[in-house]
């Protein structure tokens, strides 16, 4: 992890008529680090997450993203950045190497580039023998491994990562995250959203947001002591159970 | 009598050129009164015993018994007493909170005053959005009118699938407070999870994967069969720590786990000095190595098929 | 019995609800009536047409000036050769050629005797039957004002040559082709989803998994598009009487009781398709291809069934549309009864119970 920030924003705000989903958020996010943007349902989260990704226009407020104005520069924003949710990631119905080929030409890389990476990939994840198997055939653990990997197939700055790894093995799950350590150390900065606390323990640093405002943010360590818990999970609890939102 | 029986289920399907064992050979009893939770990632087999035992699938092989009824001859009769929470959210979400739980009412031929005692509780929650489509709610609230549906008829088993999944920290300790009370009440439940922290709230689990079942027992035993000591690892660089420990000799298993890696040794716990020595020499800042209580995921971790070490390096 | 009330109430609050839908239930028919009802008689204003004087005298000029001055045709060009007449066409910009034989005048004064031949372009049947209607009403205009004069009756025969389409069937088959194929959309269409939607969302699960009735489930889930299809029919009825000015003919009983049926016989295909379909995407696809499809093509609503290919012809049997049109243009159009119907009547009700019977069949009462 290194000084060099990221993301930075501030007083990032999002109305929806009279509705604040998110109200002002000001916050920083490093080079290379995992950072967990928490958050009860309804609490802001995705709202922000999509200003971030600039698809979602703020209604005030400014942020840099990698560098760039999330009003103006959302094109080389979306450049400079992967994604990956846990509802699309794939096309189930390509195969493992033409969803690698699609997402590198949707990114921009040359063909050249492509067939590298590619065979990279594909030898990193072991897939030898199912690169020209469909998708759907790959246990979930798997195509949320290739899925993460897809997305930061072009080298992003950031990767944003919207609840990634529901419904997986835990060792399944440990290959993943891994991975995501493996990123994070190769300088790639890893922002994911998660309501699973134990997910949350992962993070160098989390945020938790509350009734569209963040209420803490700290390293896991750091929060528990401040809130005298034994987990993020009792930290989380305290915080979100004043929400008022979220019916 | 036993609330549910199983005995060795076997339920396949057809899948391309291939056949899948979703349940493979599944024996398990749940007693009167118990909360009894199936514990496993997607694909371990879950819903499928969930249908079986709602008398929605029918098993290739083996019996199963629902409060003594058999799942195939008497299936009206099952239908009649059971309480069912699908996976997915199952409701109409353009009726409101109301006349969902007065449509599901009437379809058990009952009414919401008749057990009002037994939802009051919950339903009280929702009763300031009554007039709210179901759409419109949040998941947590969502799953709270899914319960009240399915307990409407007063049932003597509830089957819960997957009930927490999706939902935030709150709501799910929310949802697991309202089981223990639904249990007090002599209710015996029935829930799946894929979320081992939850597996230490119910009174027994059997913890599956691939179809097959892990271990069954109640969370302590499970915990004290580890039989290994479990150390927590910790140091500035967790990347390198991770690759460090692995390449480590006396390394049984090594996995992150939140701020810390777990890690088990073969020769314990003679070798700990060693693991010391061996930090040290690895450049590593800060190093903390503490024994800990092994948790569900711990086990469940144990229990699997381990991977090859190479694939976890990967 | 409080079951089904309650499950019939969740209906309608569906359908009641979704606003856009039944909208488009509502309206459907009544501008599909009116797009195809008001094709039967277009109004043809202005159509170009070629004229071919093969005679080039008096009478053929003042037939020619006639047409000239009326306000439904313009001639587009004046052709010199028979040749001419096919390109003219070819080219598509005229709608209609008008021919008249060598020595016109001459036939006529003393044979009392001559030949007009009016050539249409059918590609447009309706178009086409209108402007034969018109341009031969002009020139027996003329030949009654020369009779008037003359003790000896002229006689101008006009020969008409349909081009593309001789036969022009299927031109008065609007209203029982929009009635045919709307209440199958209806009926089929939204009761297979309305039945695959709660496999979807998986409140089949539930309500599979409790003492309600399966078949219950089916009927209440039938009945709403049931009282739907009704509200069409009304609707089609009128807009047919009073706006298109189409008085039905025969029996409105007969007339109801066979569209109760066809209706009958829509729904449970629309039963049968909720039983082999998983998703709404799947049940409005074969609704669609298995549906909508073979009643525009094979009922003889857009297309004579006299025209098809052998192999159609056999299929077209297999469409209920098909004897539901036959009935409907029976009972409104030429006012027969039921001796002449009831063997359509019949197909219709073997159909409903042929399909009412795999369903039953196929019905699952697991998942």
């Amino acid at each position: 992890m290194s000084s060099e920030i990221v993301i930075k924003t501030n007083k990032l705000t999002k109305k929806f008529g009279d509705f604040i989903a998110v109200n002002e958020i000001t916050f920083e996010v490093f080079k290379g680090e995992i950072f967990g943007f928490l958050g009860a349902n309804g609490a802001g989260k995705t709202t922000a997450m999509k200003m971030l990704i600039g698809i979602s226009k703020p209604s005030s407020g400014s942020a840099e993203i990698a560098g760039f104005d999330i009003y103006k520069e959302t094109e080389q924003i979306k450049k400079s950045i992967g994604y990956m949710s846990q509802k699309f990631s794939l096309y189930e119905d390509l195969t493992i190497r033409e969803n690698i080929q699609l997402f590198g030409g949707i990114y921009g890389l040359s063909n050249k580039q492509i067939q590298k990476k590619s065979n990279e990939l594909i030898n990193k994840l072991n897939l030898q023998n199912k690169a020209d198997k469909l998708v759907a055939s790959l246990p979930l653990g798997w195509k949320q491994k290739l899925a993460f990997s897809i997305a930061i197939l072009h080298d992003p700055k950031i990767v944003f990562l919207d609840e990634p790894t529901g419904g997986v093995d835990p060792i399944t799950r440990r290959q993943f995250w891994d991975m995501i350590y493996e990123a994070a150390h190769n300088g790639i900065t890893v922002f994911a959203t998660t309501h699973y606390m134990d997910e949350a323990e992962y993070c160098n640093r989390v945020s938790i947001m509350v009734d569209g405002v963040i209420t803490a943010l700290d390293s896991p360590n750091n929060l528990k002591k401040q809130y005298n818990a034994n987990s993020m999970d009792e930290v989380f609890l305290t915080l979100a159970r004043g929400a008022k939102r979220g019916e | 009598m036993k609330s549910v029986e199983l005995e060795n289920i076997v339920k396949t399907y057809a899948a391309e050129k291939s056949i899948v064992t979703a349940v493979d050979n599944v024996s398990f009893s749940v007693e009167e009164g118990e909360l009894f939770g199936l514990i496993g990632p997607d694909g371990a087999g879950k819903t499928s015993i969930f249908r079986i035992l709602t008398t929605l699938l029918l098993a290739d092989k083996g019996d199963a018994k629902v409060l003594g009824y058999d799942v195939v001859t008497h299936y009206k009769k099952i239908r009649d007493i059971v309480g069912y929470m699908p996976g997915r959210f199952s409701l109409y979400q353009d009726l409101t909170v109301e006349e969902n739980l007065n449509f599901f009412a009437t379809i058990f031929n009952t009414t919401i005053q008749e057990n009002y005692d037994l939802v009051a509780d919950i339903y009280r929650q929702l009763e300031p959005f009554k007039t709210r489509r179901a759409g419109k709610l949040s998941g947590g609230m969502k799953q709270k009118l899914a319960l009240s549906c399915a307990l409407i008829h007063k049932p003597k088993i509830l089957f819960l699938d997957e009930p927490t999944t999706g939902v935030d920290p709150v709501s799910r300790k929310e949802f697991w407070d309202m089981l223990k009370r639904l249990k007090a009440q002599g209710i015996t439940i029935l829930v799946s999870t894929p979320y081992m922290d939850e597996a230490k709230l119910c009174d027994r689990i059997a913890l599956m994967q691939n179809g097959k079942i892990l271990q069954i027992d109640t969370p302590p035993n499970i915990v004290n069969k580890f039989g290994k000591n479990l150390y927590a690892v910790h140091s500035e660089n967790m990347f390198q720590l991770l690759i460090d420990l692995r390449t480590f000799q006396q390394t049984a298993s090594c996995f992150a786990f939140g701020q810390n890696h777990h890690l088990t040794l073969t020769e314990d716990p003679l070798s700990i000095t060693e693991l010391e020595e061996y930090l040290k020499s690895t450049n590593h800042l800060n190093t903390t190595i503490t024994k800990i209580e092994p948790e569900i995921e711990d086990c469940f971790m144990q229990l699997m098929k381990s991977p090859s070490p190479k694939e976890i390096i990967q | 019995m409080k079951q089904l009330l309650t499950f019939l109430t969740k209906e309608f609050h569906h359908i009641l609800r979704d606003k856009r839908s039944l909208l488009v239930l509502l309206g459907l028919p009544i501008v599909q009536l009116l797009i195809f009802g008001f094709a039967i008689t277009p109004e043809v204003r202005m159509a170009n047409i070629a004229i071919l004087d093969n005679a080039k005298d008096e009478t053929t000029r003042l037939i020619i000036h006639k047409i000239e001055n009326s306000k439904y045709f313009d001639i587009d060009r004046t052709l010199i050769k028979n040749e001419q007449v096919e390109k003219a066409f070819k080219t598509g910009k005229i709608k209609a050629a008008i021919v008249f034989q060598q020595n016109f005048q001459n036939e006529l004064m003393h044979a009392n005797k001559a030949q007009v031949q009016i050539i249409a372009d059918a590609t447009d049947p309706n178009q086409a039957a209108t402007l034969i209607n018109y341009a031969s009403a002009i020139i027996m205009d003329y030949q009654a004002g020369l009779n008037q004069q003359n003790k000896l009756p002229y006689t101008i025969t006009t020969e008409t040559r349909m081009l593309y389409n001789p036969q022009l069937k299927g031109a008065y088959t609007s209203v029982p082709g929009v009635m045919g194929m709307i209440l199958l959309l209806i009926s089929a269409m939204m009761t297979s989803i309305s039945i695959v939607k709660e496999k979807e969302l998986g409140t089949m699960e539930i309500l599979l998994v409790s003492p309600m009735k399966p078949w219950l489930v089916i009927i209440s889930k039938v009945i709403p598009y049931f009282i739907i299809s009704l509200v069409n029919v009304a609707t089609i009825l009128i807009l047919s009487v009073f706006v298109l000015g189409l008085p039905i003919q025969g029996s409105l009983l007969l007339l109801i009781v066979s569209t109760v049926l066809y209706i009958f016989c829509a729904l449970s295909f629309g039963i049968l398709i909720s039983t082999i379909s998983d998703t709404q995407q799947a049940a409005m696809l074969i609704s669609l291809l298995g549906l909508m499809l073979p009643v525009v093509m094979l009922s003889g609503y857009a297309f004579p069934i006299a025209n098809m290919p052998f192999i159609l012809q056999v299929l077209s049997n297999f469409v209920p549309a098909k004897w539901y049109i036959i009935i409907v243009k029976g009972v409104m159009i030429k006012g027969i009864g039921m001796e002449q119907i009831w063997k359509e009547l019949l197909i219709l009700l073997a159909m409903t119970v042929f399909f009412l019977m795999i369903s039953i069949k196929r019905f699952k009462i697991r998942l």
